[in-house]
């Protein structure tokens, strides 16, 4: 289905014409047989062809750090060069492009996710948090105990370290060894900060359960 | 040293650092590990400056890529200009050989070491010269005035006048010819405690600027399709197909290859995908990884240039009756920076910008020049943050290849490297091979430290020999009173250059284990063995005593844990590490490093245990997995998921133990990485009897 998809892609800027009714047309069918798959990708590249010129593809809106955002671009183009080349939020870092590093890791409705693998068409409606929108004053618990133990070095890995382990931490909220290894194992930090990195979340967890006991687990 | 100048404020905004008056004092760092400053009466090559707004500023010739450089040099000059160092903006100024000398960059773990003692006279001088001015507007004896904390205070009245307020007056008088005093080590308030880095907020917030996140207008982003085998040329290509690719706007062919530029990163990579390219592969399309191999193991048969020669060896193997032999080879590593390579080139028809994450930025100028035709000087470099730099950042390929293709296509542009690009067109650690011979004596005792190195060169042939090559064989500490290290350069063709601790990062490798092999031949215990070889080179003793102390190495460990233990200095430093591991259903554990170093005077001990611990971690994602392999003149390697480096769920706990000391400072950033790799071998063989002599450690080496 992959190479399917990369095919129509090809056809000419994938533009979101070509992209929608082939995902509709899975639950339209509700099986997947290979005859299916040819047909509909046939199908949906003579759409896409006499479609493409004349009708613009709709923007694609989602929640960016808050806000409302509409993005005019092909919908295979991957969440990270959307936000870094389009949007200008550079602290999302690309790293390897194939999911192995983290290092371009954001928030989609929460939960901690590769945006180099992330085609923009499927983030549409969703919320979107990055590095720029963990908080505006790096009061968030992790960034506070990232300061204070001064885990970065080179500093590159780190956006995607930080929001990886914000969101370990708005899942469980005292974590222990082995779910901070399983949590940040995906993320790659050649400089080796990664017991700073340990330290630092469990720390981040005690500021966390620290909070919730000021404000009477208000939040 | 060299005196400390005033610099008129002319002069200095030519560096292109916009001086807005005030005190700006230009001294000198050496610029070479010997660091002999008797060539430099006169130059200059880094400033300070305290501005009438109270600011102060260093411009130096250094980057920031994750080793602490501009904390700790901040630290260093604030400890005599008697200020609040948080405050203090370290600028990395262009490229400007009168101004900052001829070598503007930072490699050779060096920013500590030559700035030591010229960045504290810096500072010293300023408050100085801030003093006289306040005493003359006071109309006091000098002695009634204290520099503390950005001002001047009269000790009678309390007074107080700002650095801000005297630095136009200050400007006016003559530096010190009499030679400032520094403060005795035991004075100091910040050099010696640790102290939270300055780059940490922008890094904990997404905001550093590194060379990936550079745009300037008009700009168009870039990927370069090059041939896979080393020197391979474009023999035609078809760009029809790239061409059509939604956001692709040009695709040019440079001397690398084919560039596709687009209005995104994707796009271009995407366009780079579709390019159809046939390539003239050249002359090393048959050559291997094994093929290599054969040329190193051919080579260590034969004599090579000397290296070192002392005492007769061929008389002492003669007369021996216990002679040891073993061969010892690493492979070729790659880099791997977490930023992939990139840079931004804007080239006009009369001048040009570069802007890059760099570590030798005059380099980085002279290949932009070169490439764009154009003079030196009309080429401006901007240095912003280094994703991770390990030697790699040295170079200016990539910086090269940004230049031509702006120069091709007429638009600024950012080239992107991406992470096959990395493992696939680095310049590599060189791939060695060793072959060791030694001979003991009745008593256990080794008389013969016999090696021929084969190793490819890149940092030049003195009489035969590049340095880089046996540095760590040839310079053993190790009491041994016949020696000889013969070295080869073979030729072979793949890029090699430096990589974190450089010829160390195999050679410690091979030095260490074979010390192992000659301890276990002689029934000796491995620490114990190395003490009686070490009793003449007290700070490696120090660090190896303290290392073997705090990891217990005399007490018994647990059942299924095995210790290593490896020492080493380089670059001026001196570390020894103990491995706790153990081998389960075939699979090796680091467990616990412990690192004793000694580096001499410490600046900001947070950031050597920092360093101690990345450099630990480097070396040991080489020794489990670091290998790039060559088939058909084609590196075989694509991404971390067949070049993995070390993950969260495989760190061991690393404790460090710095040695107290008041010897100069020694370097920090590559001190710890070729340790590692000699330490976990060592624990294997005591483990299961078994010499591990080339890296990476396989699978089949743990049984």
């Amino acid at each position: 289905m992959v190479s399917f998809q990369s095919k129509t892609n090809n056809t000419r800027g994938g533009s979101r014409s070509a992209r929608s009714p082939w995902l509709t047309s899975q639950h339209a069918f509700g099986v997947k047989t290979q005859l299916n798959e040819v047909l509909w990708v046939f199908v949906v590249q003579i759409y896409s062809f006499e479609s493409q010129e004349e009708s613009k593809m709709p923007a694609i809106e989602f929640t960016l750090n808050g806000k409302r955002q509409s993005v005019d671009v092909p919908a295979q183009m991957p969440l990270l060069w959307v936000l870094r080349d389009t949007l200008g939020l550079t602290g999302t870092k690309f790293g390897c492009g194939i999911q192995l590093c983290g290092a371009c890791t954001v928030h989609i409705d929460g939960v901690a996710t590769r945006s180099c693998g992330t085609q923009v068409s499927t983030i549409a409606g969703k919320n979107i948090t990055t590095i720029e929108g963990l908080s505006t004053d790096m009061s968030h618990p992790v960034q506070r105990a990232w300061v204070d133990l001064d885990v970065p070095q080179c500093g590159y890995c780190q956006s995607g370290q930080i929001m990886s382990a914000a969101a370990l931490l708005a899942r469980k909220a005292d974590p222990t060894d082995a779910d901070i290894n399983q949590a940040m194992r995906g993320n790659l930090c050649r400089c080796g900060t990664y017991s700073a990195i340990r330290e630092a979340i469990h720390r981040a967890a005690r500021y966390t359960v620290n909070r919730r006991v000021r404000t009477g687990g208000a939040e | 040293m060299s005196a400390i100048q005033k610099v008129a404020r002319r002069t200095f905004l030519k560096t292109g650092a916009a001086a807005a008056g005030g005190l700006v004092l230009g001294f000198y760092l050496p610029e070479n590990n010997s660091l002999d400053a008797q060539d430099a009466v006169g130059k200059l090559n880094a400033y300070v400056r305290v501005g009438t707004d109270d600011t102060i500023t260093l411009f130096i010739h250094k980057a920031e890529m994750g080793q602490g450089t501009v904390t700790s040099l901040s630290m260093l000059l604030a400890e005599e200009l008697e200020c609040d160092w948080t405050k203090i903006r370290t600028e990395f100024p262009g490229v400007d050989p009168a101004a900052f000398g001829p070598m503007q960059g930072v490699f050779g773990s060096m920013s500590i070491r030559t700035s030591w003692e010229p960045l504290r006279k810096a500072g010293a001088t300023a408050a100085e010269m801030l003093v006289q001015a306040a005493a003359q507007k006071w109309n006091v004896p000098k002695s009634q005035c204290r520099a503390e904390n950005n001002a001047v205070v009269n000790l009678q009245t309390r007074e107080r006048l700002s650095y801000g307020s005297l630095a136009e007056a200050a400007s006016k008088l003559p530096v010190p010819q009499y030679g400032v005093a520094l403060k005795d080590p035991t004075q100091f308030k910040l050099v010696g405690k640790s102290q939270k880095r300055m780059d940490t907020p922008a890094k904990v917030s997404g905001k550093t600027t590194f060379g990936i996140d550079v745009k300037v207008p008009g700009m168009l982003y870039a990927t370069l399709l090059r041939c896979p085998v080393f020197g391979g040329k474009v023999k035609s290509f078809d760009a029809t197909k790239a061409k059509a690719v939604s956001g692709v706007k040009q695709v040019v062919q440079v001397s690398n290859g084919v560039a596709v530029l687009a209005d995104n990163t994707w796009s271009a990579i995407e366009g780079r995908k579709a390019l159809i390219v046939a390539w003239d592969e050249g002359a090393l399309a048959t050559t291997s990884s094994a093929t290599i191999r054969k040329t190193f193991a051919d080579l260590a048969e034969k004599p090579g240039a000397v290296a070192r020669k002392e005492g007769d060896v061929a008389a002492a193997l003669a007369n021996s009756t216990r002679k040891i032999e073993a061969v010892y080879e690493v492979p070729y590593l790659s880099h791997a920076p977490m930023e992939p390579l990139n840079a931004v080139a804007h080239v006009r028809a009369d001048c040009a910008d570069v802007w890059s994450g760099m570590q030798i930025q005059s380099v980085a100028r002279e290949t932009a020049a070169r490439i764009s035709g154009l003079p030196p000087e009309k080429v401006q470099i901007h240095t912003v943050y280094l994703g991770g730099g390990f030697g790699r950042r040295g170079g200016a390929d990539f910086i090269g290849e940004a230049v031509e293709i702006s120069k091709a296509a007429g638009v600024p542009v950012k080239l992107q490297w991406t992470r096959d690009d990395d493992l696939q067109h680095d310049t590599y650690r060189p791939a060695s091979y060793t072959k060791f011979t030694s001979a003991l004596d009745e008593n256990g005792m080794p008389t013969v430290w016999n090696a021929r190195v084969v190793c490819p060169s890149f940092a030049g042939l003195r009489n035969g020999v590049d340095r880089t090559g046996v540095e760590g064989i040839a310079e053993i500490r190790y009491a041994i009173p016949n020696i000889l290290v013969e070295y080869h350069p073979p030729a072979v063709g793949i890029p090699v250059s430096y990589w974190r601790s450089v010829g160390y990062s195999h050679n410690t490798f091979f030095t260490e284990s074979f010390i192992d092999e000659m301890a276990a031949a002689a029934r000796q215990d491995p620490v114990a063995f190395r003490r009686r070889l070490l009793a003449k080179a007290p700070r490696m003793l120090g660090v190896l005593e303290l290392a073997a102390e705090k990891a217990g190495w005399d007490t018994p460990l647990p059942g299924g844990r095995d210790r290593g233990i490896a020492v080493v200095d380089n670059l001026g430093s001196f570390n020894a590490q103990v491995v706790e591991i153990s081998i389960e259903k075939g699979k090796l554990r680091v467990h616990r490093v412990v690192c004793a170093v000694d580096c001499g005077h410490v600046v900001n001990p947070a950031i050597v245990t920092q360093q101690i611990e990345s450099g630990i971690v480097y070396g040991l994602s080489a020794a489990l997995r670091g290998e790039i392999t060559i088939d058909r003149g084609r590196v075989q390697q694509t991404n971390f998921n067949n070049y993995e480096p070390l993950r969260i769920d495989e760190m061991p706990v690393i404790e460090t133990y710095i040695v107290p000391s008041t010897n100069p400072p020694g370097g920090i950033g590559e001190a710890s990485t070729p340790t590692i790799a000699p330490a976990i071998t060592n624990a294997i063989f005591s483990a299961t009897g078994k010499r591990i002599r080339r890296l990476p450690i396989k699978p089949e080496d743990l049984v």
